[in-house]
């Protein structure tokens, strides 16, 4: 049995680091939403390899587009970004950065602003559905809210992570968020508690075996046999996740590293954060009981 | 039939053997040399054909790919309902789909889909066209509304048929023989279809507006005899002969119209008829090569993944990781074959959520596989150790799965609730994730038990008893 509970707060600490510089970041600089979001065309295209991303965006200002960023995809690859723009107006853009068919457009997406708020706004109440859902499930298996509000703590903390992370991408490496990231948080929500779920089963599994064995001794034993487990099934997991970031398509990378960020810290915080939150908890309450 | 474990293992294999098929590369050309025999040919998965209480079913295992992955067009246009009453709206919605999917059709795309998404206050019609990349020209035809126009023929145009032996020589209309009258949709206020008193006939019914009525009345005094062109989006639709004078803003059209025909006049007409005007609140189009490029390597690195998983499990479980391999290759095949059996469409995101589920997947066998090693530790014998590995795990696994299940069908949405997200994209990550942890759970549980308690032999670790 390893003692885990004694540097508790070391791992708050750890995570407090990470939340902190995130919600810093969140705050400073926010997301950088992608059209899904905020409206807008994105364009994405193959141009020959003299082709710089400043010839594109001198073509693009002297047709009078506002373009909000040309940023290099791929090898020989371009996605810029510009208010609403018509297809005959791109293709003409393509046309004028290099003349004849030198240049192909790939990809072309139009949205208005108004889907990208429903779409968040959905989002929210699926999640906040989820979470609900997910929390009276806890709570009836384990028969205690206790279980329930710890995991979705845990939860919590899983997204804030991601979603931390991805505002200092994209404050560092122009990484927006769209559609897929929105689907990435929700994953990362329901593998947390999948992960969070085997501890507490463990925990639960010792209580029903020997209730005079303190709490804090019974965490120690669940976490310690459930250590290994949870070490190999995220390495299966991230081996997965980071053979497609490495080989993958350029379309989904960010998409598999928001994944990956919410497998890591699906599988930090149910041994790091939730069951410390339980032990805490736990602890209160019996005290309270006693005084 | 599923008494003993060698039994269950028998169905297995079978049923793999079966999936192995189901799941065969799509046109995948096939050429080597065994034996000095050259063999080349391509392979295609398979098609059913056969009759079922008479009518023909024909289901072809073919694995349906969103735009994102085969290239093409995806189109929402929104209708500005402003100016119509509440309890049309639906049926507005409808009618201007009916003329968006005959407009679609008029281009000869392959497989269109047009559906209509009703949230909240919001009535759109989403449009997919694939392997169509350039959609200026769809869209800029597609976006607007129906026209609906009565015409007259010119009077060179009549001359010259009534000059010709018969006086009821039927010209077919076109925009350069005819004029508009100026009666145009906003002066039609319903089209539905009736029956005829007299013949039982099916016609269709057309009722004006009181400024339509008026016009329509003017024209039909003018007319009389003569024929009036109905056009839609300047496509004669039909031409009928004025018999008197129509003052009443009533009409009927009759024709030898089947009713399907007379059903699909009215809809036409009621799509012409509506004020709504629609404009495109999202486009996204993929040229076919990025999707290409995008699946291949998102295959390849799926695969080298996967290769990595299965070394890994045989690295940590021995003989034991080998066997979840065999369970994890089921797994694969059977998530193929349900793909294919009930046409999910396969996008980017639905990959992710596959490959998600993967993970669960490996995850029973991980949790069961520790339980063993423990049982095994507290001196049990191996196939009691075993069995109880696979008891005890089953609270984690079914709890953990289930919340799992559940959030992938609050993604999903089946009930299309207005409040929760409908778009494609999560839609597709959450049908294969909801899939793939199903499937996993049969796999993870019941294939890999038979296959140990069939295959598994380890040298009994028991001393006396």
């Amino acid at each position: 049995m390893i003692n885990f509970t004694k540097y508790i707060w070391l791992y708050f600490t750890i995570s407090a680091i990470v939340l902190l510089s995130g919600a810093y970041s969140l705050v400073r600089f926010g997301l950088r939403p992608s059209i899904d979001f905020v409206g807008g065309t994105l364009v994405e295209m193959r141009v020959p390899s003299t082709i710089l991303s400043n010839d594109i965006s001198a073509s693009a200002i002297a047709m009078g587009m506002e373009v909000s960023s040309v940023q290099r995809s791929g090898k020989d690859t371009f996605l810029v970004r510009t208010k609403t723009e018509t297809d005959l107006r791109v293709t003409m853009l393509a046309q004028s950065i290099a003349s004849g068919s030198a240049i192909t457009v790939l990809r072309k997406e139009t949205v208005g602003p108004v889907l990208g708020k429903e779409l968040l706004t959905k989002a929210g109440v699926a999640a906040v559905l989820a979470i609900a859902v997910i929390l009276l499930y806890v709570a009836y298996a384990f028969k205690s809210i206790k279980y329930g509000v710890s995991a979705i703590v845990a939860l919590i903390h899983d997204v804030l992570v991601v979603v931390g992370m991805f505002s200092l991408f994209g404050h560092f490496y122009g990484v927006e968020v769209d559609t897929l990231f929105v689907t990435a948080v929700l994953t990362a929500m329901s593998f947390s508690v999948h992960d969070t779920i085997v501890v507490f089963d463990r925990i639960r599994e010792y209580l029903r075996r020997d209730r005079s064995r303190p709490f804090e001794e019974l965490v120690n034993v669940a976490l310690t046999e459930t250590m290994n487990r949870s070490v190999t099934n995220s390495f299966t997991i991230i081996f997965m996740l980071v053979a497609l970031i490495l080989m993958g398509g350029d379309t989904i990378r960010w998409f598999i590293v928001a994944l990956l960020i919410g497998t890591i810290s699906g599988t930090y915080s149910s041994p790091f954060i939730a069951t410390p939150v339980l032990l805490l908890w736990h602890k209160w309450e019996s005290r309270k009981n006693k005084g | 039939m599923f008494k003993t474990p060698r039994a269950i293992f028998f169905w297995l294999v079978l049923l793999s053997v079966l999936l192995v098929f189901l799941d065969l590369p799509e046109n995948y050309r096939l050429k080597f040399t065994v034996f000095g025999k050259s063999i080349d040919r391509v392979i295609n998965p398979p098609t059913f054909r056969f009759s079922l209480f008479g009518s023909r079913i024909e289901k072809q295992f073919v694995t349906k790919l969103g735009l994102d992955l085969a290239g093409g067009s995806h189109v929402v246009l929104e209708a500005d309902m402003k100016d119509v009453q509440a309890a049309d709206r639906v049926s507005a919605l409808e009618s201007a789909k009916e003329v968006i999917e005959r407009r679609v059709n008029f281009f000869g795309i392959s497989e269109p889909v047009v559906q209509t998404s009703i949230t909240e206050n919001a009535y759109r019609i989403i449009v997919e066209l694939p392997g169509v990349s350039d959609v200026s020209q769809a869209i800029s035809l597609i976006g607007q509304t129906a026209r609906l126009d009565f015409r007259e023929f010119l009077s060179s145009a009549t001359a010259s048929a009534t000059g010709e032996s018969t006086p009821s020589a039927f010209i077919i209309p076109s925009i350069e023989n005819t004029k508009s009258v100026g009666i145009i949709g906003k002066d039609l206020k319903r089209a539905s279809i009736s029956f005829s008193q007299n013949t039982g006939e099916p016609q269709v019914a057309i009722e004006f507006t009181s400024e339509g009525s008026k016009k329509f009345s003017d024209t039909t005094t003018r007319l009389v005899g003569q024929q009036l062109a109905i056009f839609l989006d300047d496509f004669p639709i039909t031409a009928p002969r004025v018999d008197t004078a129509i003052t009443d803003g009533q009409a009927v059209i009759t024709g030898s119209f089947t009713q399907d025909a007379a059903k699909a006049l009215s809809l036409q007409l009621n799509a012409g008829a509506l004020p709504v005007s629609v404009s495109v609140v999202e486009q996204r189009t993929v040229e076919a090569t990025l999707g290409k490029e995008s699946i291949v390597k998102s295959i390849r690195g799926g695969i080298v993944g996967l290769c990595m998983v299965a070394l890994f499990m045989v690295f940590q479980y021995g003989k034991l990781g080998i066997i979840a391999n065999f369970a994890l290759l089921l797994y694969g095949l059977l998530a193929l074959g349900v793909f294919r059996l009930f046409g999910i469409t396969l996008t980017l995101p639905g990959i992710a959520g596959f490959i998600l589920s993967i993970g669960m997947a490996v995850d029973s066998n991980i949790l069961i596989f520790e339980r063993f090693k423990e049982e095994k530790r507290a001196g049990k014998p191996w196939h009691i150790a075993m069995e109880q590995g696979f008891g005890k795990a089953w609270d984690s696994i079914r709890d953990a799965n289930v919340t799992t299940i559940m959030t992938s069908l609050i993604l999903y949405n089946p009930a299309n609730l207005a409040v929760l997200p409908s778009s494609g994209l999560v839609r597709g990550f959450a049908a294969t994730l909801l899939i793939g942890v199903l499937i996993s759970l049969f796999t993870g549980i019941v294939a890999s038990r038979t296959f140990i308690r069939v295959l598994y032999k380890e040298r009994s670790n028991e001393v006396t008893k």
